[in-house]
């Protein structure tokens, strides 16, 4: 047999070197002769409508060279997510009528350095009607609440309903059989992803009429697509040069420097940096969304779950950005890795006046982990067992139909936290300790292929 | 109007050579690291001294780069990770680091490494309470800050074997 020569060997980075000698280039190492510096001037109010954008004192101050509004954007409406289907486009690159959260860009001013674009962004002059905003996910499910979006409410509709809902067998009547009734509800507050680099590009028009665009995207050939779409020119005009990210964490997946500083490329003919500030990346970049997830399980004596309802609110700040993606992966993902015969699982996708939240490392499931073992442990607090063997006697076994209508392969929970007992010398109670991923002893059978 | 300071002429030591600088008084040593001489290694995370990436020593002392206005630097001598090794000719930190993968993203790595120097040039064998109150001034965000402190660790044990430092 041919001996592997990678598998169980511990390779060298292949940046490592450029790492520790610092030599790796940056988006932001990265400087042209006669390059331009875009600053971007942002809403000061969470929701308004926009009644004047005055321009001209910034446009006069000697060393811009441009500035760019709606105006110039060819497809100012977009929503990242149109390449798997999301819609409608509901944000705009630059605000035109109305700003929907606290920092939404504007206009962007462009000059020669990076201290007269700054000075230029604060000469440009904003009358904007305020209006007040929706701050609170609960409040915005009312109907006191204004409707913010377009379409007439504040979610994401799924398939024309306000929620995305999970239902499998019959929760009402495994709530009547149950012994006990376990309720808990979990929330998460908005975190930001802190990359020790800021968003940065840098776009550099060529004599072919192609635009280099230099980007510190976690996701190049989505950044691709979309910045082809929003400039309305096909995609072989434009390459993306990325792959170095100084820190992502999910928070670099928004397509949110590259159309704007190529317009900018675009209009003065010259290449154009936008590097955002520590504030700008802390206050106006994508969270990871605010969530609130509220169990209710009904429990047997032995610990079978026999009923879990859960009622799940994600808020997405003022736009899509990937939301509504996130929340689906949350809806399949707060049944937990267990095997309960009655789910029903209602998720929101709230839109509010405020930061918009994207991804961030795990996206949604990290929310309903999170709660789904808490959870967990408050059962197994509950009813007096081992939170080890509550865990164990609802693990999902192979062949088990999970409630989003999947079956399990490849099982290893049981596996993994026989494993994790040991490693932490935990004596696991009698009745799980050997159980595995294709016992079905006291649980459901494997549904038939 | 855009203000049009009048420039500075500022001439200092910069990884054992003279280098001159001609700049706006308020621009950072960090900038013109950066955008004048165009060394890279030093990076700009926060701008405002919260996090580190930035860190240089100034007459052997560490210091924050975006802090200090250039025209202190005048007549002194100035650090950078370029001016400890390079590619081919790896300081024994930076050995280290890439042998205990203490880079992740790499934006911190550069003052990671120069607060470490700093701490083994006045201590050759720092405890590990020591090494982690030197890095208390650098922020790591993929938070590989064990991999950091063995690599120091280690890096410690071969500069005091006689590795040529």
């Amino acid at each position: 047999m041919k001996q592997l020569g990678i598998v169980g060997q511990s390779v060298k980075r292949s940046d490592g070197i450029g790492h520790v000698t610092g030599q790796t280039e940056y988006v932001d190492d990265v400087f042209y002769p006669g390059m331009l510096w875009l600053k971007m001037v942002r809403s000061p109010v969470s929701r308004g409508r926009i009644r004047r954008v005055d321009t001209s004192r910034a446009e006069r101050l000697p060393g811009v060279t441009a500035v760019v509004t709606a105006k110039d954007v060819p497809n100012n409406w977009y929503t990242i997510l149109c390449l798997i289907g999301i819609e409608p486009n509901d944000e705009p690159v630059l605000a035109d009528e109305e700003v929907m959260y606290e920092g939404e860009p504007i206009c962007a001013v462009v000059a020669e350095t990076e201290d007269i674009a700054r000075e230029a962004a604060s000469l440009v002059k904003l009358e904007i009607d305020e209006q007040e905003p929706v701050l609170d996910v609960e409040y915005a499910l009312t109907a006191d609440a204004p409707a913010i979006k377009k379409w007439g409410n504040n979610t994401f509709m799924y398939d024309g309903m306000n929620h995305r809902r999970l239902r499998f067998g019959d929760v009402d009547r495994g709530f009547e059989e149950a012994d006990h009734i376990v309720e808990g509800t979990y929330q998460m507050t908005p975190i930001e992803h802190v990359p020790m680099e800021t968003h940065v590009c840098v776009v550099k028009p060529e004599p072919n009429g192609r635009l280099t665009i230099h980007s510190n995207t976690q996701a190049l050939y989505f950044t691709m697509d979309n910045t082809a779409i929003i400039l309305k020119v096909p995609s072989n005009r434009l390459r993306l040069v990325g792959g170095t990210v100084g820190g992502g964490f999910g928070g670099k997946v928004d397509v949110i420097t590259e159309p704007v500083t190529s317009i900018a490329a675009m209009k003065t003919g010259r290449p154009v940096k936008w590097r955002w500030t520590r504030e700008e990346e802390f206050r106006r970049s994508s969270v990871r969304g605010a969530c609130k997830m509220e169990y209710r399980d009904g429990v047997m004596k032995d610990g079978r779950i026999v009923a879990r309802k859960v009622r799940s609110i994600h808020d997405a700040g003022a736009y899509h950005r990937h939301s509504p993606y996130g929340v689906q992966k949350n809806m399949a993902n707060l049944p937990g890795p267990y095997s309960i015969p009655n789910v029903w699982v209602d998720c929101y996708c709230v839109y509010t006046n405020r930061q918009p939240s994207s991804a961030m490392r795990g996206f949604a499931v990290t929310e309903a982990t999170f709660a789904v073992e808490v959870q967990m442990d408050k059962i197994a607090s509950v009813i007096g067992m081992d939170p080890w063997e509550i865990r164990m006697v609802n693990a999902y076994r192979n062949g088990h139909m999970r409630p989003v209508r999947k079956v399990v392969e490849d099982a290893t929970l049981l596996e993994t936290l026989k494993a994790a007992a040991q490693l932490v010398g935990h004596e696991l109670p009698a009745r799980v300790r050997d159980m595995h991923s294709d016992d079905y002893a006291g649980v459901a059978e494997p549904v038939q292929p | 109007m855009a203000t049009q300071l009048a420039t500075h002429i500022v001439t200092f030591q910069l990884n054992g050579r003279p280098h001159a600088v001609t700049v706006a008084p308020l621009t950072t040593l960090r900038t013109a690291l950066r955008e004048d001489l165009h060394l890279h290694a030093t990076k700009a995370g926060c701008g405002q001294g919260g996090c580190g990436s930035c860190t240089v020593l100034l007459d052997n002392e560490l210091v924050l780069s975006c802090l200090v206005p250039v025209t202190l630097v005048d007549g002194r001598s100035v650090t950078t990770l370029e001016g400890i090794g390079g590619p081919g000719r790896l300081h024994p930190l930076q050995e280290a680091f890439h042998d205990h993968f203490a880079a992740q993203c790499g934006y911190c790595t550069a003052g990671m490494i120069m607060a470490a120097k700093w701490l083994l040039d006045r201590n050759p064998n720092p405890t590990r309470a020591e090494i982690q109150m030197a890095l208390a001034g650098n922020l790591c965000r993929c938070t590989g800050y064990v991999p950091i402190i063995e690599a120091i660790e280690d890096a410690a044990r071969r500069m005091s074997k006689g590795v040529k430092r």
